[in-house]
């Protein structure tokens, strides 16, 4: 009882090797483009790759190699869909949108009615079993839809951001209806925010460019990100260099100049330990609040003085957030009117090497 | 102080309401001269005479005939269309659409030259004993070339609009393509079928070139409401006015029935296709052309 999946589209640059455990629930995440619709699309049956090979609970969805030409329809895959917007059918009651997967399954109308009331029942919709989808909102349409969803008793949930098009007091609503429904399921999950991974995903995958860039427990994920991207969801700032024995030294671009020594806790492999790692790529990560903002290089240690030019400032939380050379610092909003910070100036970010983990990537 | 009830500004200038003005008299009038020269004291004996009797149950017949075939050709032809990929779409496209702006009589030719004795098809269908000229199958044919662009036109633009979304979420739910043309495809273009099956009605009514041409004028056989309406005014103008205004309320009836009912299909519409929004429909002639 599990997944697997390998497959190419090479239009769209699309190569991704990905499994499940039998109750396993994965956020993919990525930025725009990265290709976490196509990975949706090409297990729901909605695209064809180029090549690979995916099973779903011992069943081939695909098989597509030269001289091999094995293919599962939509329809008999057992991977429901749950997009953005909920799609009900427009011109069904919502339980019979709900009934319409064990409908189509050839379940009885009478005995498909009773399930899917039940299922609506479990997404707290009941009152709404005998309501038009015109007549509900996004909240409710979308609860419905899980419903629809989990009632086609699919072996493999597919979401595509479900939580994208609702409003801030309902996605926490279906966030926690989610959590209850996915535990003990096969699920993928695409979404964009870092919560929906901490709160449902027992694992992440972060797709760049049509490729895994990083693939693990979305605690690991999160503490210790190995791409920008995971980084920037875990807001923390991301330096990518060469291990040094005592730190890291940058490689440089980004606006950050190259060699200059970053120190901190190293974090090596257990066997080899820290040491061991020199001259291996590693990152420096650090949260924002570790920098600090000066206008003359004078203060702190130097080797975690960083000359940058400021290209942005913004709210966060009551702090201010200052941008430059691919960094972020936060810091008081006294502190930045006191230096007078502005886009364009030229400023020095110091970190506190305490605040710094180093390992290798 | 209370402000007098004004209508927000529209930016109209006042010569273009002008035009518009004389624009809807091109067509009401015609209609009034029709009303104003009927011979109401006879008009039920006018209406209700054999040979009205005949052309009125033919014409009804034959269209209600020629909308159904044009629903079970039209919807699959949309369909493919619309949905489908294959090399020569557009030129597909484009020829199916040909009858709209074809005049009619030529359309006749052409079915004439393709079921008629000598025509494409017609050695074949002699020898399986078909004889399509010249009998009510060839005014439901003639009337089907002219009306399924209607259809097609309607249908084809509702599937565009809708995407294909709703199929492929019905497909994941585990509906074979089936079960998702009658459950999900057919009910969300239903408005647009209805639109569509009505225009095609009214244009098979009103056909007059192509199935004199092809059909010909045989009471009760081939002689539709125009055709017997064509005669009459040589030889019995008051019959000729009452039939007229039996097909002009009938097209009234049509228009309404189409566009006119508030909350009918024309509400539906941009509710069923969701926010993108408009119905398509074409702008076509209700009554149709006589030509």
């Amino acid at each position: 009882m599990s997944f697997s999946f390998q497959a190419a589209v090479a239009q769209r640059d699309f190569d991704v090797s990905l499994a499940l455990g039998p109750t396993e629930t994965v956020a993919v995440m990525g930025p725009n483009g990265a290709g976490k619709s196509t990975l949706l699309s090409t297990i729901a049956g909605l695209v064809w790759p180029d090549s690979g090979r995916a099973e779903l609970n011992g069943r081939t969805l695909f098989h597509l190699e030269s001289g091999i030409h094995q293919w599962t329809p939509p329809h008999r895959r057992g991977t429901a869909l749950l997009a953005q917007e909920p799609l009900l059918f427009p011109h069904l009651t919502a339980v019979d949108n709900v009934a319409f997967g064990p409908r189509s399954a050839g379940v009885p109308p009478r005995k498909a009615k009773e399930h899917a009331l039940q299922w609506l029942a479990e997404v707290e919709a009941e009152v709404l079993a005998g309501r038009r989808p015109a007549g509900l909102s996004g909240g409710q349409a979308q609860r419905v839809a899980v419903a629809r969803a989990l009632a086609a008793d699919p072996g493999l949930l597919l979401l595509d951001e479900p939580m994208a098009a609702l409003d801030i007091h309902s996605a926490p609503l279906l966030r926690r209806l989610l959590k209850r429904v996915l535990a003990g399921r096969q699920a993928i999950i695409v979404t964009h925010d870092v919560l929906d991974a901490l709160m449902l995903a027992d694992r992440v995958v972060v797709l760049e460019n049509g490729r895994i860039a990083e693939d693990g427990p979305t605690r690991d994920v999160l503490e210790r990100p190995r791409s920008p991207f995971a980084a920037g969801l875990a807001g923390l700032n991301f330096v990518t260099g060469t291990l040094t024995a005592s730190g890291l030294r940058t490689a440089g671009g980004q606006g950050i100049a190259p060699n200059l020594e970053i120190a901190g806790h190293l974090e090596g492999p257990g066997e080899s330990g820290p040491a061991g790692a020199a001259g291996l790529p590693g990152a420096a990560v650090f949260p924002p609040s570790a920098v600090s903002v000066f206008l003359a290089d004078a203060h702190g240690s130097p080797r975690n003085s960083f000359s940058v030019e400021v290209t942005e400032l913004e709210p966060h939380g009551d702090q201010v957030r200052v941008r430059g050379g691919g960094l972020a610092a936060d810091i008081t909003p006294a502190a930045s009117a006191e230096l007078g910070l502005a886009p364009g100036m030229r400023a020095h970010f110091v970190i506190k090497s305490a605040a710094v983990s180093i390992y290798a990537t | 102080m209370k402000l007098p009830a004004r209508q927000p500004y529209t930016g109209i200038p006042r010569w273009v309401s002008g035009l518009a003005v004389l624009a809807a008299l091109v067509v009401i009038l015609p209609l009034i001269a029709i009303v104003a020269r009927v011979n109401w004291a006879n008009f039920i004996p006018l209406v209700t005479s054999e040979s009205a009797l005949d052309a009125l149950g033919l014409s009804l017949r034959t269209s209600a005939a020629s909308t159904l075939l044009c629903i079970v050709l039209g919807v699959p032809l949309a369909l493919v269309l619309a949905r489908g990929s294959f090399p020569f779409q557009r030129l597909l496209r484009s020829l199916v659409l040909l009858p709209l702006v074809l005049p009619p009589v030529v359309g006749g030719i052409a079915l004439l030259y393709t079921f008629g004795r000598q025509g494409l098809l017609g050695g074949a269908l002699q020898v399986l004993g078909i004889q399509i000229a010249f009998s009510t199958t060839a005014v439901v044919l003639a009337q089907t070339f002219v009306a399924l662009p209607f259809l097609v036109v309607s249908l084809e633009g509702a599937l565009r609009i809708g995407g294909q979304k709703y199929e492929a979420v019905a497909a994941t739910l585990g509906a074979p393509p089936g079960v998702v043309f009658r459950r999900v495809t057919l009910p969300l273009i239903l408005p647009g079928l209805a639109s569509g099956a009505v225009l095609s009605f009214a244009r098979s009514l009103g056909e007059f070139g192509a199935t004199l041409t092809f059909a010909g004028s045989l009471q009760g056989v081939t002689r539709t409401l125009p055709l017997e309406i064509y005669l009459q005014r040589e030889t019995d103008p008051d019959a000729a006015v009452a039939l007229s205004l039996v097909l002009v309320a009938v097209a009234v009836a049509v228009v309404a029935l189409a566009y006119g009912r508030p909350g009918g299909l024309q509400r539906q519409g941009p509710a069923l296709w969701g926010r993108s929004g408009q119905r398509p429909t074409t702008p076509g002639t209700a009554g149709g052309t006589v030509r």
